[in-house]
């Protein structure tokens, strides 16, 4: 019989800590398929990042560095440079990538390094127990805006893949979500062309990931993925922002 | 074997940083600019790309330390360079980078602070240099030149000795050193056995996958950890100490200075023999690992010795933790401003000298 669905290669055959519903695992799937897809595991290197993706590590059958808090894309940037035939990824959460880390991210992005950052928006703080995210939604309770956000205390939800989008170093940009199969089968195909740019030397490629975090939100795990169909994405439109076709240097 | 790579040329001591650099195989630089020692960054921007290296400006020393992070972690040799604010940025991924134990080269032409201070030469960071400098329970291998060709041989050990340790190394310059001209004879040392960096990330090729991280959540790792660290601390103060010493074996008086305070110092001490007095120097090149014995073992038969440093005391606290307890630690700073001349030294080592 043929066998039409397994675990990735690169994921290591242990069950992921994420609490029940939380889409961290789908995306952790979503990179390893792409990384499967074009057989590059004994050549990509993970860079960890601080919050729940922290534990990267435990789950990618591949070398793995962790980095400082936000410093992630710093990071994949210096082991690009420092050897070209790696393929180089990281996973960073709304507070790494969309606050402290967002100066990083962006020159990262504008000197078109050759990377693949998957950008995990659930809209809040999950490790750290559920503070407000610089993508944090008007009006959302968090345990650091117990009144909701509001935008003359707190400003608004930042949309990090039009930023990335308009500057001239990203190669490929898009906002996709994983909360119902026809997103999930989107959101697979935009990984794996993040991965193909990289191969390809395009430059930078970034992939915004709406996400669910149930047991910060409060909600059960179909819940969850009705808020992020009725409420996330009509403040963060899904689709690919951005495409090149020709490498720079071509 | 000492191999030689140029005749005598005469540089700025910034710039014989940068050529160590390139002599000891560093190829990747990344850095941002800030006085005094943009001529770090400009030297290698022009001649680390025609050797196939990569130099790259980046928005903030924050980023620099993490680029630095993510080379390192691959195995090859890196570097960047700044001075005091900017060495403050970088605490935290130094921090990372001892706790995930990677070798790095970190150049501090210091100046002057707290704050934004000033641009003149100080040694204000010594304590943030030999006492870790960001969180956490670590050391930072310290070496302090006191002339260009110091800056060169040194920036060379700097990269031996973070390889051989899985350590960060630091020059601490100032921008006195930093600035000067002076002759420079560019050779390479013996080569010094390193072990293999079969830690390095280059992809999981028939191997298990390597892991660098400095995180451990799980009950008694962290204390293993900490415990492991320190052990190679005190590996470093058994293996890798580094001092001079000059007139000290018929010495009743003892000068300790570091780095440019030393050059002074030394001709504080040689208008003070003219005089008639007893007076030795005593210089530490490794602020980490201290030379402490070294200069326990002459506080055996000395009893007094002045610390001179360009701050309000800082040094003075390591010179009064290694002598023997009869001994007498004198100190005189000068906080960032112009640099004490000789005769101002004399002066002091006169109150003293019995």
């Amino acid at each position: 019989m043929e066998q039409v669905f397994k675990r990735p290669e690169c994921l290591i055959d242990v069950p992921f800590h994420f609490c029940p519903g939380c889409h961290h695992g789908t995306v952790h799937r979503l990179v390893a398929e792409a990384i499967d897809h074009f057989k590059i595991r004994e050549k990509t290197i993970g860079v960890a990042s601080v919050g729940c993706s922290v534990f990267m590590y435990d789950y990618f059958n591949i070398d793995v560095v962790e980095a400082p808090h936000g410093r992630a894309s710093a990071v994949a940037s210096g082991v690009k440079r420092a050897r070209k035939e790696l393929i180089v990824f990281t996973i960073q959460g709304d507070g790494d990538l969309g606050a402290i880390g967002i100066a990083e991210g962006i020159h990262t992005a504008n000197r078109g390094e050759n990377i693949t950052l998957i950008f995990a928006n659930n809209g809040i703080y999950g490790m750290t127990g559920g503070q407000m995210a610089p993508t944090t939604l008007l009006g959302q309770k968090t345990t650091t805006s117990p009144y909701g956000r509001d935008f003359t205390y707190d400003g608004y939800p930042i949309r990090m893949a039009e930023m990335m989008a308009t500057l001239e170093g990203s190669a490929f940009v898009a906002r996709v979500a994983v909360n119902n199969p026809a997103n999930l089968m989107k959101a697979k195909k935009a990984v794996r062309k993040a991965f193909q740019m990289q191969t390809e030397e395009m430059g930078f490629s970034f992939v915004e990931i709406l996400m669910s975090c149930p047991t910060n939100w409060g909600l059960s795990s179909l819940e969850a993925n009705r808020r992020v169909e009725e409420e996330m994405i009509p403040y963060f439109p899904l689709g690919i922002l951005k495409e090149r076709k020709m490498a720079d240097y071509l | 074997m000492v191999e030689q790579i140029s005749e005598k040329i005469l540089v700025r001591g910034n710039e014989a940083v940068a050529m160590g650099a390139i002599d000891a195989g560093c190829l990747l630089f990344f850095g941002y600019p800030i006085t005094p020692q943009n001529e770090i960054p400009e030297y290698l921007s022009k001649h680390l790309p025609p050797l196939g290296g990569e130099f790259i400006q980046a928005e903030s020393e924050i980023a620099s330390i993490n680029l630095l992070l993510g080379a390192s972690a691959t195995g090859v040799r890196a570097m960047s360079s700044s001075s005091s604010p900017g060495i403050s940025l970088m605490q935290e991924g130094l921090s990372y980078m001892a706790g995930s134990e990677l070798p790095v080269v970190i150049v501090n032409i210091s100046r002057s602070g707290p704050g934004l201070g000033g641009i003149s030469a100080s040694q204000g960071d010594y304590f943030q240099s030999t006492r870790g400098g960001g969180h956490g329970d670590y050391r930072m291998i310290v070496l302090a030149p006191s002339t260009v060709q110091e800056m060169y041989d040194l920036t060379f050990l700097a990269f031996d000795l973070s390889d051989k340790y899985r350590n960060p190394a630091m020059i601490l310059g100032d921008a006195l050193i930093g600035q000067m001209k002076e002759p420079l004879l560019r050779r390479k040392p013996e080569k010094m056995d390193l072990p293999a960096k079969d830690w390095a990330l280059t992809g999981a090729r028939g191997r298990k996958p390597n892991r660098i991280k400095s995180l451990y959540l799980q009950e008694g790792e962290l204390t293993e950890h900490n415990w492991k660290l320190y052990q190679k601390y005190e590996r470093m103060k058994k293996e890798d100490i580094r001092f001079e010493t000059v007139n000290t074996e018929d010495a009743r008086f003892i000068i300790v200075a570091f780095g440019s305070m030393a050059r002074v110092s030394k001709t504080a001490m040689e208008l003070a023999r003219e005089a008639g007095m007893r007076v030795g120097l005593f210089r530490p090149i490794t602020l980490f690992p201290y030379p402490e014995k070294a200069l326990f073992d002459i506080s055996k038969r000395v009893k007094h010795f002045l610390t001179i440093e360009l701050n309000t005391g800082q040094m003075v606290e390591d010179v009064k933790l290694s002598v023997d307890r009869d001994a007498q630690v004198y100190f005189y700073g000068k906080p960032p401003g112009a640099l004490p001349p000789p005769e101002e030294i004399l002066e002091e080592i006169k109150k003293y000298y019995a």
